[in-house]
């Protein structure tokens, strides 16, 4: 197992060389001038863009500027985005709200969509099952930046249940009504897959088995037939977790939440090179260490799988 | 050997006499009656009896069979007395009276409270019946808990090792897929006999093992039921193994009971067309080779032995000498270990004949088939096809190779395509090789399904329309599009029913002396060999552990592997009277 996790962290390697030799090949193959996006509109004197054109290597092979820029990593030193700003601390300050928003949303989808998904399984073709699987069809049917205005004009502005829109500081209450929105199309797929599962795991010979042992409704069904079922729903929410640490641009941007999604958004708007491939980067990282978490969350659940 | 374990059966049939005909109160009342039970099924195609005015009793202490094909209604039946019926189940009719108090309608509460202490489980497939996410003891414990019982870990230990499985303290620490089938099963029954119930449905709990595993599971079984004075409720599809084990056989067919009564009387005066049937055609009890009807008519006596010295003057169509087939496993740290698979193995089929391979799982039967076909390549050793060595054949000559020899396999349901129809999928191997035009395939394939006894009708239907032993004849049709000379059944009928069965063989031995073939028969299941087996081949963990001429190896085994196979085949100790064995 030690083994295994070695080898998992090891696989990290050429993960990250390679995507972020990716992305910083598709920054540097942007059209235009990338100091043209630091002067704006009014444009710098000639001597101020060789200054930044020395100072962001941009004069350089780009072989010559990767590996300065991976020396820079290596060495824990993300340089600065375009406006001078330490890189490290921009993430520093807004990953911790979109982690927060990540988790909630996760929890959210987790908690109801496996319940709603359980109530659904055990009692298929009810109405019950029949209203909650039309439901979920029109949360996945229905695009998110729709629903996310919908929710934040009837919730935040018509009801003032909550603020419509996050501040600096994010506060639990705040993040709530973002936190549901983006979970809310993961939570239909979570209830469709958790509901699949049950079904299918209610039939499983053992569930009879267990039945016959003499054990109540109850205890059949939260140890033999939940947990069975849970396996395949938690490589689903171990993916979405790392989808959802990526930061929802969407979301972010509808309620101007200052996350790692909006400033990713605002970095490729101002074409600052740097800032995107060091939060495309980090973001591969976090959503390898998920995957990671998800496969031995896995073997934890299931007994048959053991990695070696 | 088999007339003691004949004896042994015979003691615990009697044992379970006395205490039958004395129960402590006195005056006999049945444990378990049902009452002219009728139980539906609700489709979308409106309701589907299942079961009708089945009618039986168990007495405390005593083993009732319920034999029967699948659909029988059997299991239902058993299923019914415990409310573990499907979704779309009910009882429509009847009464189901447990000691005396009908439970038929009982609320949930009362039968979850019944199940596990008074009536207990032992299912089918130990495969699919441990949840393998939790450990085996954790299994047991839930169940001595859920019926108000100790539920330590000295507790779990005590009722594993009761049901015979070797330190059992260390292994109810472990998961259900680090055991084999036969461990499995033996948990199975702990957990079943774990609250001490005074009856136990066992349904078919054996048939999913090698037949030397099931026997020793039944006997332990046997003998804890016996210890204990549990009423067991036995549901099988083998009459043999039901005649030896239980005291009284309820027969079932097409949801009804055809006939009941004591188990040896059943067996040697069988009233019911059914029953008479399944007698005659059960291989456990009805064994000898199913050639010598037809040849009865030109030799009378004594007709293996001429058979044989005609074939060994014969050809042999199929030579392997020195097959060895090692498979790499992969170990941790990137290391791999050699498993040997088919070890050192010669056998020859004379041709016209049948040469069966017989083996418990694992014993690389299987193996020796495919490499036979050429499916999987030999690590070393020959196969000589007339003559010519296949596996140094290239490309082309394996092509034409594979024309002459070809496989029936085990699942019918599994070895046709859906998507095909009948037709197409009969006619498939004859296109693939380029022979004739549509016209005279056409013609070919009407022959094949007239040889096979299908109507020409069934051309334009589809496998799923087909009956089990359909698809078998399917399947042999297909086989013998070719015109091969050598046709391999790998466990070509263990999936059938004992009926169908006994057509399948009747339909292989019939098409033998038509057609000249000659066959490789791959089998766990003795009693099949000896109905259509001119030559056994006997292998246990890769190696030929014997072979000879059937008659030989089942009347004089030299080995003490194949005297135990022979005498696990169920039924194998009844001594049956001469007008029906």
């Amino acid at each position: 197992m030690a083994w295994y996790i070695v080898r998992r962290f090891l696989q990290l390697i050429p993960v990250f060389l390679g995507a972020t030799l990716l992305v910083y090949f598709l920054v540097f193959s942007l059209p235009g001038d990338a100091t043209a996006a630091i002067c704006g509109e009014r444009g710098c004197t000639p001597a101020v863009v060789a200054g930044l054109r020395e100072q962001y290597n941009l004069d350089e092979p780009f072989w010559i500027q990767y590996l300065l820029y991976l020396k820079g990593v290596l060495t824990f030193d993300l340089g600065t985005n375009f406006s001078g700003r330490p890189i490290a601390t921009i993430i520093a300050e807004v990953f911790p709200t979109t982690a927060r928003l990540a988790i909630m949303a996760l929890v959210i989808e987790a908690v109801f969509g496996i319940l709603f998904g359980l109530v659904a399984g055990l009692r298929k073709g009810k109405i019950f099952d029949s209203s909650v699987l039309i439901l979920s069809l029109v949360v996945i049917a229905v695009p998110i930046f729709v629903l996310g205005f919908l929710m934040q004009f009837l919730i935040g502005v018509k009801l003032q249940w909550t603020s419509p829109t996050v501040s600096g500081d994010a506060t639990f209450t705040e993040l709530l009504l973002p936190a549901v929105v983006l979970g809310l199309v993961s939570f239909a797929y979570v209830l469709r897959l958790t509901r699949t599962s049950i079904i299918e795991n209610v039939n499983a010979d053992y569930v009879r088995t267990a039945t016959a042992k003499g054990l109540s409704r109850r205890r059949v069904v939260s140890v033999h037939v939940l947990r069975n079922s849970l396996i395949p729903v938690v490589t689903f929410l171990g993916a979405d977790l790392g989808a959802l640490m990526g930061g929802a641009i969407v979301t972010e941007g509808i309620f101007n939440v200052n996350g790692v999604g909006n400033t990713l958004y605002r970095a490729v708007l101002n074409g600052d090179g740097p800032m995107v491939v060091s939060i495309v980067t980090f973001l591969i990282l976090i959503f390898c260490l998920a995957n990671l978490l998800v496969d031995l969350l896995y073997a934890w659940l299931d007994p048959r799988i053991r990695y070696a | 050997m088999s007339s003691s374990t004949g004896k042994e059966s015979g003691r615990r049939a009697a044992g379970k006499d006395t205490r039958a005909e004395q129960p402590p109160s006195g005056v006999p009342q049945p444990l378990l009656e049902l009452r002219d039970l009728a139980i539906t099924f609700t489709t979308s195609n409106g309701d589907v009896p299942a079961v009708r005015n089945a009618h039986l009793t168990v007495m405390p202490g005593e083993t009732v069979a319920i034999v029967g094909e699948s659909g029988s209604g059997k299991s239902t039946t058993a299923l019914a007395a415990i409310g573990l019926l499907p979704g779309n189940g009910r009882v429509s009719n009847g009464s189901i009276v447990f000691d005396g108090e009908d439970i038929t309608h009982a609320s949930e509460k009362r039968i979850v409270e019944l199940r596990g202490s008074s009536i207990g489980m032992v299912p089918q497939d130990p495969m699919s019946n441990l949840n393998p996410v939790w450990k085996i003891g954790f299994q047991v414990k839930e169940t001595l808990k859920a019926n108000g019982l100790p539920s330590g870990p000295q507790d779990v230990a005590k009722v594993l090792s009761e049901a015979g499985l070797p330190d059992a303290a260390a292994r109810a620490n472990q998961y259900p897929h680090e055991f084999s089938g036969g461990m499995r099963q033996r948990a199975l029954i702990a957990i079943g006999l774990s609250c001490r119930p005074r009856l136990l449905i066992a349904d078919e709990p054996t048939s999913a093992l090698d037949v030397t595993v099931q026997r020793q599971i039944l006997d332990h079984l046997d003998t804890m039921t016996e210890e204990l004075g549990t009423a067991v409720l036995l549901i099988t599809h083998d009459l043999g193994l039901a005649a030896e084990r239980a005291h009284k056989v309820v027969v079932m067919y097409k949801g009804q009971v055809v006939e009941a009564g004591p188990a040896l009387e059943l067996l040697t005066n069988p009233r019911h067309p059914y029953t008479q049937k399944l007698v005659s055609s059960a291989p456990s009890i009805a064994s000898r080779r199913i050639e010598s009807a037809k040849q009865a008519g030109v030799e009378s006596e004594d007709l293996l032995a001429p058979a044989v010295s005609k074939a060994a003057s014969l050809d042999k169509i199929i030579e392997v000498e020195d097959l060895t087939k090692v498979f790499k496993i992969r170990g941790s740290w990137g290391r791999s270990t050699d498993f040997t698979a088919v070890d050192d193995v010669s056998l020859s089929i004379a041709r016209g004949t049948t040469t069966a391979v017989v083996g418990e799982s694992g014993s690389g039967k299987s193996t020796v088939a495919k490499m036979v076909l050429g499916l999987e390549s030999a690590t070393s050793g020959s196969i000589k096809f007339d003559g010519v060595d296949i596996t140094t054949l290239k490309r082309k000559e394996l092509f034409d190779f594979r024309r002459r020899v070809q496989p029936i396999f085990q699942d019918p349901y599994g070895s046709l395509d859906p998507m095909y129809n009948i037709y197409r999928t009969i006619e498939e191997p004859l296109r693939v090789h380029n022979v004739g035009n549509a016209k005279s395939r056409e013609k070919k394939v009407r022959e094949l399904l007239d040889q096979v006894a299908l109507p020409s009708s069934m051309m334009q239907r589809f496998p799923n329309e087909l009956s089990g032993g359909q698809r078998q004849r399917v399947a042999i049709a297909r086989a013998l599009a070719l015109d091969p000379e050598v046709v391999i059944c790998d466990e070509a009928v263990s999936a059938l029913d004992v009926l169908v069965q006994a057509q399948i063989l009747n339909l292989l031995a019939d098409l033998q002396s038509e057609l000249g073939l000659s066959y490789l028969f791959i089998t766990h299941d003795l009693a099949v060999v000896r109905q259509i087996a001119d030559h056994v081949v006997v292998m246990q963990k890769g190696k030929l552990v014997e072979q000879g001429t059937t008659d030989a190896v089942f009347d004089s085994p030299q080995t003490a592997y194949t005297q135990a196979l022979l005498a696990a085949i169920p039924g194998a100790g009844l001594v049956l009277p001469p007008e029906v064995a």
